[in-house]
């Protein structure tokens, strides 16, 4: 034998060492340090992609200035953030960090962060949702420079060429789609993806049509989700709304693919780019005339662990540069997020009408975790699975959210 | 043991002093024997041990958000690994991730050593082409996941327009937007990316048979396919031990392809034991059934990994008798 004995158990013996590397999957090591002194921070955000990571920058910039505390940035993928402030520990933790608004309650729960009372910081001015999403059993804990929301934008040429009007309410939305579908242009793009971003999608639909999280399967919530089946049934929507993103539904909207896209405001600077593109931008349609909009608030909250006094206090004068009205306004015109005071937001809405949309559906948003707290996480699994079921013809509506329910419900 | 053994040595001979000299002697090089083994055994222990023994710890609790700064998580026994079991998804994912495995290897190895005997004839061209088809092997798995989920899609994918242009379909295969072709098409993705792996073991098998062996079976009137069967196939059988084992042990553990190309969906069409285990700690902060979503994984890759060693075994012991 020409490959001996010895050469071959060698092999094997390796595998067994891989398998044992199977352990290391669902483990990970991390590290970091926290300075001890007040005169540097670290800072921790998930601002990666290339525009918002350098606008974000800019703002920790002109703090760093005007504070006169070295700031050092640490910046993650979105969905890397909050396993790495449960894996720091107490003792590795950022001393500002600023994490998605629905996770905040989260890493409250851990007992990692300070109350923002403690250092002055009040609520007072700011939409009530966002204040709600900062908040942990009664005390607040983080606050948002910016917030976001959904709303439809449309391409203008496409609408006009087929004249007519972008849609106010589900009827119209759905007439109009199915108007704009023609070849290999779809009426409408939006994303039901198997994450987060998903069930943020669906949720508008949920809120505006009076359905509510503590009962997923309630008439007005399967009627929301036929609706939206509805769309992709119909083929005015591709039924590859289930495996895009948010982005895939830009990149779709861009390349003319889709005529109208459900999409936040933070693509409007991608749109500008393309000199060819014309569009406009209407509040998310409602379900009958006159309704109000109610969207999912979007956005990170800044929020100050537990590190020792005196970075706490240097964390806590960085926080209060970046709260204050000039640095909320230069940042939000910046990333195209809406301020989450309601006073510096009709100053923006003003400067910048091609927001106006998104500033208006604020007032009436509504934060993910101001209802189940932490238990939202286990709710929007569910739900996102529902969505998934009912857009692929797996379950009826009414089934799917009938098994999402039970999901939701047990333990 | 060893000590009492090497004492017994000692006390036997007596105070024979260039013998206890040896004895001293024999025992220092065993000592060093055993510090040459200490940096491995505190490898193993550091990087493989104490991350299994946390993770067997973490499914026996009620570990939450809170547990990782107070260090406080409740002994539940084996409530975790009962929830589990009566989730729905229980069964899907161990279906799902043996279909997975199974098929995936199966393809991987039969095509890879299909390619292998074809690169084991010495052609013109030859060792760029092989050195081409390394190339998936190159690429980061989040890119070749990211670019199948492009190639796939059900209106603009290449995969449906080529299907089109050869006469094969005529609508657009719903590749990841149906339940029933979202499996098959992770699979494809994941046999591509192993096609390589098994190329390059077997075609290092296949230089190894000796080129004597095949003349000696041409004299004798042997045709190509009984030159496989009774001369490469039986000689290749170390070889193909390994590329099974080692497939097995990286197939059963994909996470990226998936999450990647379906995210688990459509609707958990795709949920693998290993994109459940994330879901459940890193959607739901479920930690407790995550983790043990995670030690049946490594109790499944082990059984699997011991009766395929087992079966190995006894067919390399007929051989050589």
């Amino acid at each position: 034998m020409v490959l001996g004995q010895s050469r071959s158990t060698r092999g094997l013996r390796r595998a067994g060492v891989a398998v044992a590397a199977l352990a290391l999957v669902l483990t990970g090591c991390s590290s970091g340090s926290s300075g001890g002194s007040g005169n540097s921070i670290t800072e921790l955000d998930y601002y990666s992609d290339q525009q918002g990571s350098a606008a974000w920058q800019q703002v920790l910039d002109g703090c760093q200035s005007s504070t006169g505390i070295t700031i050092h940035r640490q910046s993650l993928p979105t969905d890397q953030l909050l396993p790495r402030v449960l894996q720091a520990g107490p003792h590795n933790l950022p001393d500002l960090v600023f994490a998605d608004n629905p996770n905040l309650q989260q890493i409250a729960a851990t007992g990692a962060l300070t109350p923002l009372s403690d250092y002055g910081f009040s609520s007072a001015g700011y939409y009530p949702s966002i204040v709600q999403a900062g908040t942990f059993q009664g005390k607040i804990y983080g606050l948002a420079p910016g917030v976001n929301g959904l709303a439809l934008i449309y391409n203008k040429d496409l609408l006009a060429a087929a004249g007519i009007q972008p849609p106010s309410t589900w009827d119209e939305l759905k007439a109009d789609a199915t108007k704009l579908t023609k070849g290999s242009q779809y009426g409408l793009a939006f994303s039901a993806v198997a994450t987060e971003e998903g069930v943020w999608q669906f949720l508008p639909f949920f809120w505006s049509n009076g359905a509510d999280l503590s009962k997923v399967d309630s008439a007005q919530s399967v009627q929301a989700l036929q609706y939206l089946t509805g769309l992709v049934t119909d083929g005015s929507t591709s039924k590859s709304v289930l495996t895009w993103n948010q982005n895939d539904v830009a990149d779709q909207f861009v390349s003319g693919n889709a005529a109208m896209m459900i999409n936040g405001s933070w693509n409007l600077a991608r749109l500008d780019s393309t000199a060819s593109l014309h569009y406009g931008v209407v509040p998310i349609p409602v379900p009958a005339a006159g309704d109000k909009p109610v969207v999912a608030l979007g956005g990170e909250v800044g929020a100050i662990p537990a590190t020792g006094n005196a970075t706490q206090q240097a964390a806590a004068k960085v926080l209060g540069c970046i709260l204050s009205d000039k640095t909320m306004l230069s940042w939000d015109k910046a990333h195209a997020y809406v301020p989450s005071k309601t006073s510096v937001a009709t100053t923006f809405g003003q400067q910048n009408p091609e927001m106006s949309s998104f500033v208006a559906e604020v007032s009436t948003a509504r934060a993910r975790t101001a209802q189940l707290g932490q238990q939202y996480a286990k709710v929007s699994t569910a739900l996102g699975t529902a969505l998934q079921a009912a857009i692929t013809g797996q379950q009826s509506a009414q089934q799917a959210l009938s098994t999402a329910q039970q999901q939701a419900g047990t333990s | 043991m060893t000590l009492l053994i090497a004492g017994g040595v000692g006390a036997r001979t007596g105070s024979n002093r260039p013998s206890r000299a040896r004895a001293t002697r024999r025992w220092r090089d065993r000592l060093a024997r055993f510090a040459f083994l200490v940096p491995a055994v505190v490898y193993v222990l550091v990087f493989f041990g104490y991350p299994l023994a946390h993770n067997i710890s973490i499914s026996l609790r009620d570990y939450t958000v809170r547990s990782f700064f107070t260090g406080e998580a409740p002994l539940v026994g084996f409530a975790n690994y009962g929830t589990v079991f009566d989730d729905p998804l229980f069964g899907k994912a161990i279906l799902n991730t043996l279909i997975f495995t199974v098929a995936s290897i199966f393809f991987q190895f039969v095509i890879g050593l299909a390619l292998a005997v074809f690169f084991a004839d010495r052609f013109p061209g030859g060792n760029l082409l092989r050195a081409l088809l390394l190339l998936p092997w190159l690429l980061p798995l989040v890119v070749s996941g990211a670019v199948w989920r492009w190639m796939l899609d059900a209106d603009h994918g290449v995969v449906n327009a080529a299907l089109r242009a050869l006469h094969l379909t005529t609508g657009a295969t719903p590749w990841l937007t149906s339940p029933h072709w979202a499996l098959p098409a992770v699979i494809i993705a994941n046999i591509w990316i192993g096609i390589p792996f098994n190329l390059v073991i077997l075609h290092g098998g296949l230089t190894g048979v000796p080129v004597t062996l095949y003349e000696a079976a041409a004299l004798d009137g042997a045709g190509r396919w009984q030159r496989f069967r009774h001369v490469t196939w039986p000689l290749l059988r170390p070889v193909t031990a390994i590329v099974l084992m080692l497939g097995l042990v990286y197939t059963i553990k994909v996470f990226d392809v998936i999450m990647v190309i379906t995210g688990g969906g459509p609707a958990n069409a795709t949920q693998t034991l290993t994109t459940w285990s994330y879901q459940l700690s890193f959607r739901q902060y479920s930690f407790g059934p995550g983790a043990a979503v995670g030690n049946l994984l490594i109790v499944l890759a082990t059984v699997f990994g011991l009766v395929y060693l087992r079966s190995a075994r006894t067919s390399l012991a007929q051989e050589t008798r």
